[in-house]
């Protein structure tokens, strides 16, 4: 009841000073849009991440040669030759939490179809490949385990390649092509993937055979990485460490040794780069914060100005009956009553934002949920910590000088 | 034998200015009656602020007691004293100190917000009856800004009324109004004061204390005179005698 009549009361003063109001209100309405907006930026590049790297097979696990490289002054992996198609053998044979397994082969080339030609790269991999890759197929077929055994000279053909080189829109399947001057029958083409977020276009590809590959093209008889994918997501982790015990017995390294090979599953690269976007979204969220905080100091400021202007009305106020802790509760109520409807409106700017950003810079976002209750929370916790010291002021007025001030 | 609304004995105030101390009030004994009509007089510096300040709850006195409707002022603490303001004195100042572009009636509102005894229809209902009884009926929502300086004053009244206190404490209530406007104002309180209400004036205005039942002079920190008042003028008399304004 007591509340009530406060609340009516500081409504009413806010009512009356609407234009002033509203510039108070600028301050937070900014700060709380732009904490939103950036949020969206920051949780939209994340999910963007999270859904290439998902679509290049979520519950992928790689097995590069190599200790883990990750840090600084380590040689790369790719020239180790510690991976070989005894532990692709050995790991197909005992880990149980794999659902598809690949040894691959890679080496960079030209493809060349007549007079035209394009430099891709060659994929030497098992026909489980597009399953752990997750790409299917636009046309044609995969090779099968016998044209493996057979190190067939069969490939299948991204859309870039296609495009490259075959421009006149023949259809690739059962023509040939060369690569590094070995001659490939086209048995498929690749569905088109796209760039994903590190800008590899995932289409300027070749695959083929792995058993090819390594005698035909590589002249090598280590395998550059093994793919394999775990049975679902959640099983992901537990393979990797499945994986890893195995390699090391296979690899018959001691407890002290360090692993000569690399195993990552898709969680931990969406982590390596997530943590990166992750950065960017905090100090983005700093400099929102901050113009918050400039908003909160703005309440502050027009809150003092005001119980000065109103010295004469608050000592009426405790003349005819209000008490100390009625004059601080109307002058909180309203600060508070500033900045959540400051909230509420910042929180309507910042999807409208959000919006924007979407579809006109076409950037990637996501409204978190959190945000919103998280600038919310802020913002009435901004309007009682800045509120509270002018209401406090007001509130220990003496009613005769305050009734007496001019 | 009316009841004592106003018990004051050998009240004291004194003040400290730096090492001096300013004695305000000298110990001062005096009490009011239900129904009476008391002008408080004297000169700037009489101690007639500070009397004032302390029979309207806003001040304690340094010694002595001071009692209103029964309660004894001098043990109570800041927000008890709120209380008593708005349950037992109706204020009414010289500059009328009306909130400003709030209606008459919100005006009036003001003392029952603080009175959570009181609810919202209820308020209302008072807030009409006390506008009514100053002929304010008409203007419930004027703002003061659209109100003369007699209105603006009536609403001020109405609002001292609207909680039905013992006393109502006037602060040089006609000060800021010309001498026709005053009686008009004048009238008024005797009609008030003839419906029961006790009146406390505070002014130096002598002409006001013929409109009233007693009078209290103080000088220096005393009272130099007190005396009932047996040839009341009629506010409404002089009004009428007043000559006629050309419009």
């Amino acid at each position: 009841m007591r509340v009530l009549n406060l609340f009516k009361i500081a409504t009413k003063a806010i009512v009356l000073n609407k234009t002033r109001t509203l510039l108070t209100m600028l301050g937070i309405i900014i700060g709380v849009a732009s904490v939103i907006a950036m949020l969206a930026i920051g949780e939209g590049s994340k999910e963007s991440i999270r859904t290439t790297i998902s679509s290049m097979g979520s519950n992928m696990i790689t097995i590069r040669p190599g200790a883990d490289d990750r840090g600084p002054a380590r040689g790369s992996g790719g020239n180790v030759q510690t991976l070989v198609l005894e532990d692709f053998n050995k790991i197909k044979e005992q880990a149980s939490l794999l659902s598809n397994i690949t040894p691959v082969v890679n080496g960079s080339g030209q493809v060349i179809n007549g007079a035209n030609n394009w430099p891709s790269t060659i994929y030497g991999v098992n026909p489980e490949y597009l399953d752990i890759k997750a790409v299917g197929l636009q046309s044609g077929s995969m090779f099968t385990d016998i044209d493996v055994k057979s190190a067939s000279k069969v490939a299948l053909i991204g859309q870039t390649v296609v495009d490259n080189v075959f421009p006149d829109g023949q259809e690739p399947v059962g023509q040939m092509i060369r690569f590094n001057n070995i001659p490939f029958k086209v048995i498929g083409v690749l569905e088109e993937k796209g760039e994903n977020t590190f800008g590899q276009d995932q289409d300027d590809v070749v695959v083929a055979p792995y058993t090819t590959v390594q005698k035909r093209i590589l002249a090598i008889d280590y395998l550059n990485q093994i793919m394999a994918s775990a049975i679902s997501e959640d099983d992901a982790s537990e393979a990797v460490t499945q994986v890893t015990d195995i390699l090391r017995s296979q690899h018959k390294l001691m407890n002290v040794d360090e692993d000569d090979f690399t195993v990552r599953s898709m969680e931990e690269l969406i982590s390596t780069f997530s943590s990166t976007s992750e950065m960017l979204t905090i100090l983005l969220v700093a400099v929102a914060s901050i113009s918050l905080l400039i908003g909160g100091i703005g309440i502050m400021n027009i809150m003092y100005v005001s119980v000065k202007e109103r010295t004469k009305e608050i000592g009426l106020r405790m003349a005819v009956g209000g008490k100390g802790s009625d004059i601080l509760m109307q002058f909180l109520i309203e600060a508070i009553l500033i900045s959540v409807t400051g909230g509420v409106l910042g929180v309507i700017l910042g999807l409208g934002a959000t919006v924007f950003i979407e579809n006109f810079l076409n950037w990637p976002t996501s409204v978190a949920m959190y945000s919103i209750v998280i600038s919310f929370a802020v913002c009435a916790v901004t309007g009682i910590f800045f509120g509270w010291y002018p209401a406090r002021k007001a509130s220990a007025l003496d009613p005769i000088t305050a009734l007496r001030y001019e | 034998m009316s009841k004592e609304i106003i018990k004051i004995e050998n009240l004291k105030r004194e003040f400290t200015m730096g090492n001096e101390t300013v004695h305000a009030l000298k110990g001062i004994s005096y009490s009011i009656k239900e129904g009476e009509f008391v002008t408080i007089m004297g000169s700037s510096g009489s101690g007639k602020s500070t009397m004032l300040n302390i029979l309207g709850c806003l001040d304690q006195p340094t010694s002595g007691t001071y009692e209103i409707d029964g309660v004894r002022v001098k043990d109570l603490n800041r927000n008890q004293l709120a209380t008593i303001r708005n349950e037992k004195i109706g204020f009414i100042f010289q500059s009328y100190n009306l909130l400003a572009r709030t209606s008459a009636i919100e005006n009036v509102e003001l003392p029952l917000l603080y009175n959570s005894k009181v609810s919202s229809e209820e308020r209302r209902e008072r807030a009409i009856k006390a506008l009514e009884m100053v002929g304010l009926g008409e203007r419930l929502h004027h703002t003061p800004s659209q109100l003369s300086g007699g209105q603006q004053q009536r609403v001020a009244i109405a609002r001292s009324l609207v909680n039905n206190p013992v006393m109502i404490l006037a602060d040089e209530a006609t000060g800021n109004l010309d001498t026709r406007t005053s009686y008009e104002i004048m009238s008024l309180f005797q009609e008030l004061n003839k419906k029961g209400i006790t009146i406390t004036f505070v002014t130096h205005e002598p002409d006001i204390a013929t409109f009233s039942s007693r009078t209290i002079v103080l000088k220096d920190g005393d009272i130099i005179q007190d005396y009932q008042n047996h040839n009341i003028l009629s506010a409404a008399d002089e009004l009428a005698k007043l000559p006629k304004q050309d419009h």
